[in-house]
């Protein structure tokens, strides 16, 4: 692995993450437009969906990762109480060349984890205490270098973003179907021809703009896994310790309660476990168990 | 005219550029290395008090604790980084050795202290383990940036020196596993 891959991987997400921010803004816009047109708002309407858009993207830029960590129920992990965790987070962390990551801890007995942030600069990891239960030094040291390589990487740059506008898109479309539903009524009655066409867009938008996220999420969460996985055997040169966590994590029956769609591709593992979305390869957030424990065994010497 | 003008332009540019590069990977190399002696130095602090917890179960074991302070002393005393790597080897055996006399005394085992410290010394091996490594591919990025041509021009015209790898003998290669 030269480090030349490395920086394009990172150079790719990031503009990634700025492709798909510009594209959702212009959707957004678009949606703007359309309700701004049917309810007739006039210029107002224009400059509040602007400024709405400016402003959405940068609380999202900002605070994605502490939305995600409130989402998914996380505590700050107590340095006298998870001194072993931290101990492993710090490890790891040394070994990619990165400050150390905040330590956070869900109580959940599922085991998972996954990590957030915009730049390893403020990156955050987070596992259950399940987790933590569950595995040893090793097999914890695996996991950790798992989600240290997606922090190294920019995987969670992106990963982040896509969660909380996967999430924003589902509440928008809602949003837009009830104001429809509300306002109604209103409507001018000059303009009906026009109006009906753009009305019937904007269903259509609002139909396909979740799938689109959707796709958009499964595509970049299952090739970034089988990456991570293979980082994490290189930094912490014992490829067997990630494989067996893998194992242990397959064979636990339940599923993850603070979990949601919006977020099931950041974890390291799908949380709903495996009966759920394994069904067919094309719809998951992971690659299956499996064939990553095969790919990681093979990275051996 | 403008052609020489141009060209000379871009020269100049690219020098700055690898330059920069270079410095940058050196900077990084140095920071690296400061990351291997932050963590012997905590390893040096820990040492003191596994000693002691050891000593309140095992007082008799005299030997021992006289190695590891000689070899601590000595580690702690060492200058080059070939010196560095060789007197903590030497520290990390003896540190294995203490370990395996405490295997002998299950009180001692069971004690939150030492199991405390055990796990703070095993964490540090491991990251001076991989602080090591990462040492290890930062000097390898910034030498074949030395020898790779064209920045290799730019590196002998600014006197970019070849780095020396953090190497330790095939036997320290693994940091010695405790088993508890």
């Amino acid at each position: 692995m030269s480090s030349v891959t490395f920086y394009d991987l990172i150079a790719k997400n990031k503009r990634l993450t700025y492709l798909f921010i510009f594209i959702i803004s212009l959707l957004f816009g678009f949606a703007g437009y359309l309700i701004v047109k049917i309810f007739n708002w006039g210029t107002a309407g224009y400059i509040f969906f602007a400024l709405f858009i400016i402003f959405y993207n940068l609380i999202l830029y900002y605070n994605s990762a502490k939305l995600i960590l409130a989402v998914s129920n996380a505590k700050p992990a107590d340095q006298e109480v998870y001194y072993q965790l931290h101990n492993i987070v710090e490890e790891v962390s040394i070994a990619g060349g990165i400050p150390k990551p905040k330590v956070y801890v869900m109580e959940e007995s599922f085991p998972n984890a996954f990590a957030t942030g915009r730049s390893p600069q403020d990156a955050c990891v987070c596992v259950t205490t399940g987790l933590l239960a569950m595995m040893n030094r090793e097999e914890l040291q695996g996991v950790i270098a798992h989600e240290i390589s997606h922090i190294k990487n920019y995987d969670t740059l992106l990963m982040t973003i896509v969660a909380i506008i996967g999430g924003l898109i589902v509440l928008f479309r809602d949003l837009f179907f009830r104001s429809l539903f509300f306002f109604g009524g209103r409507r001018d009655r000059r303009r009906g021809g026009s109006e009906g066409i753009l009305l019937l867009i904007g269903i259509i938008f609002a139909i396909l703009a979740p799938i689109l996220v959707l796709l958009i999420r499964l595509a970049i969460s299952r090739q970034r896994e089988y990456l991570a996985d293979a980082s994490a055997a290189y930094l912490t040169r014992y490829p067997r310790g990630l494989a067996q966590a893998l194992e242990k994590i397959g064979n636990f029956k339940g599923q993850l309660k603070s979990a949601t769609d919006a977020t099931a591709h950041l974890f390291i593992a799908n949380p709903f476990g495996k009966d759920r979305f394994e069904i067919s390869e094309l719809f998951a957030t992971h690659p299956p168990i499996q064939k990553r424990i095969k790919r990681i065994l093979e990275l051996e010497v | 005219m403008v052609i020489i003008i141009i060209i000379l332009v871009l020269i100049v540019l690219y020098l700055l550029f690898t330059y920069n590069s270079l410095v940058v990977k050196r900077n990084r190399l140095k920071n690296a290395w400061y990351q291997i002696d932050v963590q012997l130095k905590r390893r040096y602090d820990l040492i003191p008090n596994l000693v002691e917890t050891v000593k309140g179960y095992a007082a008799h074991e005299k030997e021992i604790f006289e190695k590891v302070a000689e070899a601590r002393a000595k580690a702690m005393g060492a200058k080059s980084p070939k010196e560095v790597a060789e007197a903590n080897e030497g520290l990390s055996a003896v540190l294995k050795t203490l370990f395996a006399v405490a295997e002998a005394y299950p009180a001692l085992r069971a004690s939150e202290n030492f199991m405390r410290l055990q796990e703070e010394l095993s964490a540090t091996e491991n990251k001076i383990a991989f602080a090591r490594q990462f040492y290890n591919d930062t000097v390898m990025v910034y030498n074949v940036a030395c020898q790779q041509f064209p920045s290799n021009i730019v590196a002998k015209i600014f006197n970019f020196q070849l780095e020396e790898f953090y190497s330790v003998p095939e036997a320290e290669k693994e940091a010695p596993k405790v088993k508890f």
